[in-house]
């Protein structure tokens, strides 16, 4: 997800205005010269004058902490042999960033793909611009500044060449790694151009010649592998958990288990009998609100993990559990629902609800409930820092290395330039690794460790017992509806706990960032709408999980209208397209969505034609209103979020002991144009898959304030067998002189209501309390 | 000391003999192929193989591989199945963050020397203790077939 602009404060990462520019260090001849360690790479170029100069509200790119870069001085090296190195500064947890911000550099570069080199930025925004990996915005934000990096290096070494041969620059064109002279046909490699280049400065934006999008080599095409990929295979890629350091120490935590707890007392005694244990240390605990902050507890730290791990088990520990200590989401769930049949804070009326629903021939209501879910990386969080000579050094899987950065300075005392943040792949983000609490652990470890290197691993009960977790909601929704059974009124009561109080626990109101993930701005044609937010008391950590706040709200709604259109007795696609209304343009300023994913409301309207276009698409693949057998049915759910267009149909076999399985599901999506069609594809695929863990078995429940699931037997995954059988992505294609949206999370939201839709449509049994488990045995 | 006999190679370890093979590998040796992912073999990020046979290396004291042949996925390779299984992770583009691979691909290696040309409930049936939580399933499934094609043509 978007960190919402409050955040940025609450996290104490850097403001959004950001100096012009800074020249850290002149050596500008080693420029484009292959220093893959990136230190010798020093120009920061921040936001654009134009954006500094406007005090109104900044969006996308601009209005991120640290804005953006394009300058190829950070960018791209290249060597005497012409290899080109391209810095990917967003980290990779996945979704195919590594792959996919290089091919953009390198094709504007005009770069042979064999040729070019990956390296990962280390957390540092004043160079790199903003390198917080969330709210699916990775290329929609860097698309052109990655552009323009690729487009002023080909500019200098085609400069470079002209010069060589005292030609027009004119009269030159770089092509396929090398730079030709049309008149002549003379050619220049690239690396044998580099130190020349080097030498020139780099061309003003304004200036550059972007290619012509009918021209791209890379972009858009789908020939380009994953750069990882082989590393992967082969077991040679390095996750977080897979740091090694000379003399490096290895540590588990014991945490509170209820959020707010402390170490009242411990005994170390039998800890420290283990083979290989080497010491005990506490945690200083974090009161709450928790921040990005470790929770505090007992460290054990050994020769190897595993001993960490038995020496941890020794440990005597009492908790003092603290105001948590009641906390029961059984419980929970009617306090929510009782917050949910009482009027709320109102977020946004349309009309006259009360007045349509007293007029109208039908009022229908349900309640929808999705509780708690873990990211579950299959890396659990881990990380590894070492201090020496007042510097420290952190390892490790984040998808927000400067907050990471400024964190563990802060905690260290350190001012953050001391504190390198290196940058491994993500086994795994969904937002968890955006919250560094680990990396705090690790960098306090070391320090009480003399500096020496100490790795933190998380254990997957870790994980589940202290994470950030998705929060809990209970969605009320009432409709009143014509006699041809068309909502002339609609009412939604949101109700959950905010990520907000996280960082500030007197927030009981979802934040707007929450509202607008698919509750306020909802575009339907319906005239009389009210939207309320009852308060809800958080009491645990809160974070925020692929695709967020969206996946309660569209559950609930696209559930709801299927079940209008049920109880209608009309075809839930033709119903939904209905809702939906003719296609048009819709400012979200008009539906009180002041967030807009973080985007300008005129560049990024809310358009119900790409909405409706999208259903359309997956129902046509998907064969909508084919003869089913017995036991089969297609759901539908259509959802905006990230600024993307995504429909999705679910095709499940419910077999007569409730066994579902799903042979198939249609995604269609519309996030204008896209670089990598693959890794959209392949993001969709993955949002299916977690869309149905989430919808069949997720859940953390809470008992006496404590996480009930301690593995993946009670914190079940989808495996296999129980995973969609086919998943067949349709990619609207797009413009790319238009926006872009996002890709990694919008293709969640829409498949658990689809595939309850398509529940109901096989058995008629209708899902409103997630997850499903074996609610379809009853 | 434990003598051990890790890809090819004999590697003798001073632990308790009850030290899981996984922290063996990866802390005590450095292979850090295999990832840790549950602890309970719940999840098969360890897998590797013993004497040819997939097992969890997360719940394996490394005294049970004592003498015995234990293939990481940094050898798997070695043999013509296992080059076929990366070759078509690679080709299809299997993985999304990467972390559960190996222990995927050790799984179908296992897999396909037992059965060259295995069928879908095969493959569900010897995946099953493997979780992605990316869900790169349906190109796990694409890319064995394709793997087990490939070895079947080059016979």
């Amino acid at each position: 997800m978007s960190a919402p602009a409050g955040r940025a404060a609450l996290v104490g990462a850097e403001p959004a205005a950001s100096p012009e520019l800074i020249v850290v260090n002149m050596s500008r001849r080693r420029f484009l010269q292959g220093i893959a360690a990136l230190g010798g790479l020093v120009l920061a170029v921040g936001h654009p004058a134009a954006a500094r100069a406007q005090a109104a509200k900044k969006f996308g790119a601009d209005g991120m902490p640290n804005g953006w870069v394009d300058d190829p001085l950070a960018f791209v090296s290249i060597a005497d042999d012409g290899i080109v190195t391209v810095v990917c500064h967003r980290s990779e947890m996945g979704q195919g960033v590594r792959t996919g911000m290089p091919m953009i550099v390198a094709d504007e570069l005009e770069a042979d793909w064999k040729r070019v080199r990956v390296a990962q930025a280390p957390g540092d925004e004043k160079k790199f611009g903003n390198q917080d990996t969330d709210g699916s915005r990775s290329t929609r934000h860097f698309f052109e500044p990655m552009r323009r990096c690729g487009a002023a290096a080909r500019t200098m070494l085609e400069e470079a060449a002209a010069e060589r041969w005292k030609v027009p620059v004119g009269e030159v064109e770089a092509r396929n790694h090398e730079v030709v002279h049309r008149k002549t046909g003379r050619r220049l490699g690239y690396g044998a151009l580099a130190k020349a280049a080097a030498a020139r400065p780099v061309p003003a934006r304004e200036t550059l010649r972007l290619k012509d999008p009918a021209k791209f080599r890379y972009i858009g095409k789908g020939q380009v592998k994953l750069v990882d990929a082989r590393d992967i295979a082969t077991g040679k890629a390095q996750f977080g958990i897979d740091t090694r350091l000379p003399g490096m120490l290895y540590a588990v935590v014991a945490r509170p288990p209820v959020y707010g707890g402390k170490v009242k007392s411990v005994d170390d005694a039998e800890a420290l009998k283990v083979p290989g244990v080497q010491k005990v240390i506490q945690i200083e605990d974090s009161p709450p609100p928790a921040h990005f902050n470790p929770v505090g507890g007992v460290a054990v730290i050994a020769r190897n993990t595993w001993a960490a791990i038995q020496g941890r088990q020794a440990l005597k520990i009492a908790w003092d559990d603290g105001p948590n200590a009641g906390y029961d989401s059984a419980a929970f769930k009617t306090t929510l629902e009782e917050a949910a049949r009482k009027p709320g804070k109102v977020v946004r009326s349309d009309g006259d609800f009360a007045a349509a629903a007293a007029g109208a021939a039908k009022r229908l209501e349900a309640e929808y409930y999705v509780p708690h879910l873990a990211h579950a990386t299959m890396e659990a969080p881990a990380a590894t820092a070492r201090i020496a000579n007042g510097k420290c050094e952190v390892w490790g899987p984040f998808q927000s290395p400067q907050a990471t950065r400024d964190l563990v300075a802060k905690r260290l005392g350190m001012s953050a330039g001391d504190v390198t943040v290196h940058v491994t792949l993500l086994g795994g983000g969904f937002g968890r690794k955006s919250k560094p609490d680990y990396a705090i652990e690790a960098a306090v470890l070391s320090r009480a460790m003399d500096g020496k290197p100490v790795k933190v691993t998380w254990t997957r009960d870790d994980d589940l017992h202290n994470g950030y977790y998705h929060t809990v909601s209970v969605e009320h929704l009432e409709a009143a509806v014509d006699a041809q059974g068309n909502p002339v009124a609609w009412l939604h009561r949101s109700v959950a706990p905010t990520i907000i109080s996280t960082f500030d626990p007197a927030a009981k109101n979802e934040a707007p960032f929450e509202l607008g993930m698919g509750v306020i701005n909802v575009p339907f044609a319906i005239p009389n709408v009210r939207i309320e937010n009852p308060e809800a008391t958080a009491h645990t950590r809160i974070g925020w999980f692929r695709s967020v706040s969206n996946i309660p709200h569209a559950f609930a709604i696209q559930s709801f209208v299927a079940e209008l259109a049920a109880a209608a007795g009309r075809d839930p696609k033709d119903y939904l397209l209905e809702v939906i209304g003719p296609a048009r343009q819709v400012s979200p300023d008009a539906l009180g969505d002041t967030w807009n994913h973080g985007e300008s409301p005129e560049r990024y309207p809310v358009d119900t034609g790409r909405l409706r276009r999208v259903a359309e698409i997956a129902a046509r693949e998907a064969g909508w209103g084919k003869p089913l057998p017995k036991g089969r049915g297609l759901g539908i759910a259509a959802h905006y979020s990230f600024v993307s267009y995504i429909a999705t149909v679910v095709e499940v076999a419910v077999a007569g002991d409730g066994t579902l399985t799903i042979p198939r599901v249609h995604m269609a999506v519309d996030c204008g144009a896209v670089v990598n069609p693959d890794r959209v594809r392949a993001q969709m695929e993955g949002a299916a898959v977690m869309g149905v863990a989430a919808a069949m078995q997720g859940e953390i429940s809470f008992k006496n304030g404590r996480v009930e699931q301690d593995n993946f037997h009670t914190y079940q995954l989808t495996r296999m067998a129980e995973a969609p059988r086919e998943i067949r992505v349709h990619i609207v294609p797009g413009d790319y002189g238009k926006p872009m949206g996002g890709v990694g999370e919008p293709g969640l939201p829409p498949i658990p209501p689809a595939l309850c839709n398509a529940i109901f449509a096989a058995t008629g049994k209708r899902i409103r309390r997630l997850p499903i488990r074996d609610q379809l045995k009853a | 000391m434990i003598p051990l006999n890790i890809n090819g190679r004999r590697q003798d370890v001073d632990l308790p003999v009850e030290t899981p093979l996984l922290w063996t590998l990866r802390d005590e040796l450095g292979l850090t192929g295999t990832k840790f992912g549950c602890g309970m073999a719940l999840c098969g990020a360890c897998t590797v193989h013993l004497d040819g046979q997939p097992i969890r290396s997360c719940v394996t004291p490394v005294g049970a591989a004592a003498n015995k042949k234990v293939v990481t996925i940094e050898a798997v390779g070695n043999a013509p199945v296992g080059r076929a299984l990366q070759d078509a992770w690679v080709d299809v583009g299997v993985p999304q963050c990467g972390y559960c691979q190996a222990g995927q691909i050790m799984s179908a290696a296992a897999l396909l020397a037992r059965s060259a040309r295995p069928t879908d409930a095969q493959i569900d049936e010897a995946m099953s203790g493997n979780i992605c939580r990316c869900g790169t399933y349906t190109r796990i499934r694409a890319a064995i077939k394709q793997a087990a094609a490939k070895r079947g043509a080059a016979r």
